[in-house]
């Protein structure tokens, strides 16, 4: 059961150097009231999630009961070292292991001494868990995770918790927008690099004091493009699939500033229900469902993979999440007039978002097949916004003219592509 | 007498390869395995010790900088090296000794250059495994003081070609440091070549009937480097190196091989591949580039 969730930022000024900056101190204070509210509703465990402890196979998990060292981070080294020791609940390392593991994820547990603790979680662990009051737990951030797997990794946090019984608050150690000054800059003129990431940092710390878990979660992609967030902002994915994928929050903004020209904020979210856990979704080899195209109409993924090829199922001009498809305009009477530009550029669009969600993209397309109701009236429109995309692609190309395409779509390709 | 730059190494950093070798230094224990790549260490680190450099320079990707390209600036360290991704198979004690009056000239070259530098005076820092790793499997006495130079993060945060820029321009910092410090100079790019790796690990990891590069398209990337390399073709090499980065994931996008070519002025003589092999489906190389031997 989660009691409790929090984002907290995880870069060292705030436990070293909180003199150093207005801003610093300020987020020590919200550290510590975030700290007293842990210390309310007294939970078995805290379960931290750090973008800077990034793992490439898999997961990791802490399982060392006792962690100690004295940590010096890497870039921040001057601002002094970190000397820890750590209680861990290596048991719920274990059963969350298991529950990842299920999924088909590799997995390790890491009970060795000397094991490297990242600086964020050391940070936000010596802020709200100074006195080791209460167990810690640990997992990694995989470089290479996306949202699907990101928001699994989350819930099965949430199945493992209810497994063992065990009453938990979640934390994720992450910034918000990441863009670092890369000159030396004097901490008392520290401030958000970037106007844009500033305006965006903002507004996700609207939603969250809002509680607006889930429509955070949402817009993590988008915020990860445009203000450069902390890992893509995946770790919101996690966030949001550990509490139950809702808005049913109490949240308490407790501090925006910025550290070395990126965003930190505190914030708590206190659930208004109990949470209820979805159930995580198994990991597919292969198998391609891009979480920003329209879903299919079928049993079938948008594609698969085998060996460097990426095959596409046929693609349509349907818009995610819209009923009205570009491009088909029904009449009153029930007739449909076609708008081929519009159907072939929706088409295309499409193609790319899946292909982008595939790690491939619009220029390694090898072949095409290309689906069209009626040639005689459609080809030269079809063919017009075609050129636009593709003359310098040079695909293969077949253009044929089918008795009807399943739902009232005049376009549809089927695409091959490489996966470079 | 002016310092020189004796040979360049490319040291790829898989800490498979010291565990399957079983140094005492380092805690777990394999049987064997990476024999190919190992014995290419064995026939390199002959090959340096012949040279007796007064000190080793290594740039490794896993001590990475936003601000600037730090060095060393304290003499002594001694520790416990744990790889976060493989900690089963590298936990390695290692007592090292920092060249810290090069290690302050090059930061004062590195400043000269335009770009920014910071000496690490903090002796609780723990060296990064990249750097121990290829020391170890060069050098596993230890008896030559080291320099280890950051890995600004720039191709990360800007691109491919601002990074190689600010590399040429490090190589160059660092030659000149080494010029002024009449010192002999081994360097030492910490990379590996095509980067692409398995995403699952076999049960027992030193089984060499699991082991193989990830795929054919990385292999004909690294072929293609190392032909440049033999062919002593560095130049060609520097021009294609973008490319390559986003081709094969590679680990050198950090900038480590753009270092060490810029500092031995972009070698136009063949370079002596000791080895080539695979690590968890990565590509890995131990080449050497020698001046001596080419004159
Ligand atoms: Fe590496």
């Amino acid at each position: 059961m989660i009691l409790k969730s929090m984002i907290v930022p995880g870069l060292p000024q705030v436990l070293l150097s909180p003199e150093a900056n207005p801003g610093y101190a300020s987020l020590k204070a919200a550290y510590a009231k975030a700290r007293a509210e842990i210390e309310e509703v007294n939970p078995d465990l805290i379960l931290y999630y750090s973008t800077q402890w990034l793992s490439v196979l898999g997961y990791t998990f802490q399982a060392d009961p006792k962690p100690e060292w004295t940590h010096v981070d890497h870039n921040f080294h001057y601002l002094g070292s970190m000397p820890y020791q750590f209680r861990c609940d290596s048991e719920f390392a274990s059963s969350y292991a298991k529950e990842v593991k299920k999924l088909g994820y590799h997995t390790m547990l890491a009970n060795y001494r000397g094991f490297p603790i990242d600086t964020g979680t050391i940070v936000a662990q010596k802020l709200l868990n100074p006195e080791n009051k209460f167990l810690a737990s640990m997992v990694s951030c995989n470089m290479y995770a996306e949202k699907a797997e990101t928001i699994s990794l989350g819930r099965a946090g949430l199945q493992a918790l209810e497994a063992s019984n065990k009453k938990a608050v979640v934390v994720l150690v992450s910034s918000l927008s990441s863009r670092f000054f890369i000159k030396e800059i004097d901490p008392k003129d520290d401030h958000i690099s970037s106007a844009k990431d500033d305006e965006w940092n903002r507004k996700i710390c609207e939603l969250l004091g809002e509680g607006r878990l889930e429509d955070v979660s949402q817009v993590a992609r988008d915020f990860g493009r445009e203000a450069n967030g902390d890992m893509g902002f995946k770790g919101m994915w996690w966030l949001n699939g550990i509490c139950g994928e809702t808005n049913n929050f109490q949240g308490n903004f407790l501090d925006y500033q910025a550290i070395y020209g990126t965003g930190a904020t505190v914030i708590t979210l206190t659930p208004k229900q109990k949470i209820v856990s979805k159930k995580p979704i198994e990991k597919k080899q292969n198998i391609v469902q891009s979480e920003s195209a329209p879903e299919p109409v079928g049993a079938y993924p948008h594609a698969r993979r085998e060996g460097d090829f990426l095959f596409l199922s046929g693609v349509g001009p349907r818009a995610k999440g819209k009923k009205e498809i570009p491009g088909v305009n029904v009449q009153k009477d029930g007739s449909i007039i076609h708008d081929i530009p519009l159907q072939t550029r929706s088409v295309i669009e499409n193609v790319k978002t899946i292909l982008e969600s595939s790690g491939s993209s619009l220029d390694h397309i090898v072949d095409i097949q290309v689906f069209l109701t009626d040639m005689k009236s459609q080809f030269s429109a079809f063919n017009k916004v075609y050129e636009e995309y593709f003359k310098d692609i040079q695909a293969t190309r077949t253009t044929v003219e089918v008795g009807s395409l399943p739902t009232p779509i005049a376009v549809e390709f089927k695409v091959i592509a490489k996966i470079p | 007498m002016k310092g020189k730059i004796v040979a360049g190494v490319l040291a790829p950093h898989p800490p498979h390869l010291v565990y399957g070798e079983n140094p005492p230094q380092n805690e777990p224990k394999s049987e064997c395995g990476w024999e190919n790549l190992r014995w290419a260490y064995e026939r390199c680190r002959k090959n340096i010790k012949k040279l007796k450099p007064d000190v080793l320079l290594v740039h490794s990707p896993h001590w990475m900088t936003v601000v600037g390209h730090h060095v060393l600036g304290v003499e002594k360290f001694k520790g416990l090296s744990v790889d976060p991704i493989f900690p089963h198979l590298f936990r390695y004690a290692y007592d090292l000794t920092v060249d810290v009056n090069l290690s302050l000239k090059i930061a004062e070259e590195i400043t000269k250059e335009g770009l920014l530098s910071k000496v690490m005076k903090n002796p609780d820092f723990r060296i990064d495994y990249g750097t121990i790793i290829s020391l170890h499997l060069i050098n596993p006495d230890w008896d030559i003081p080291i320099v280890s130079i950051s890995s600004n993060n720039s191709p990360y945060y800007f691109s491919n070609e601002v990074g190689q820029e600010q590399m040429m321009k490090l190589g160059q910092a660092t030659k000149r440091a080494i010029e002024a410090s009449g010192k002999r100079a081994v360097l030492l790019a910490s990379n590996s070549l095509s980067h692409r790796h398995f995403t699952w690990e076999a049960d027992i990891p030193e089984d060499m009937s699991k082991e193989h590069i990830y795929n054919h398209g990385q292999y004909l990337w690294d072929m293609k480097m190392l032909d440049l390399m033999k062919a002593g073709k560095a130049k060609e090499l520097l021009a294609v190196m973008p490319e390559f980065f986003d081709m094969a994931l590679a680990e050198i996008k950090a900038g480590a091989l753009t270092w060490m070519l810029s500092a031995m002025d972009v070698p136009d003589y063949p370079a002596i591949v000791h080895g080539y092999g695979s690590v968890i489906g990565t590509g890995n190389a131990v080449v050497e580039w020698n001046p001596e031997a080419n004159q």
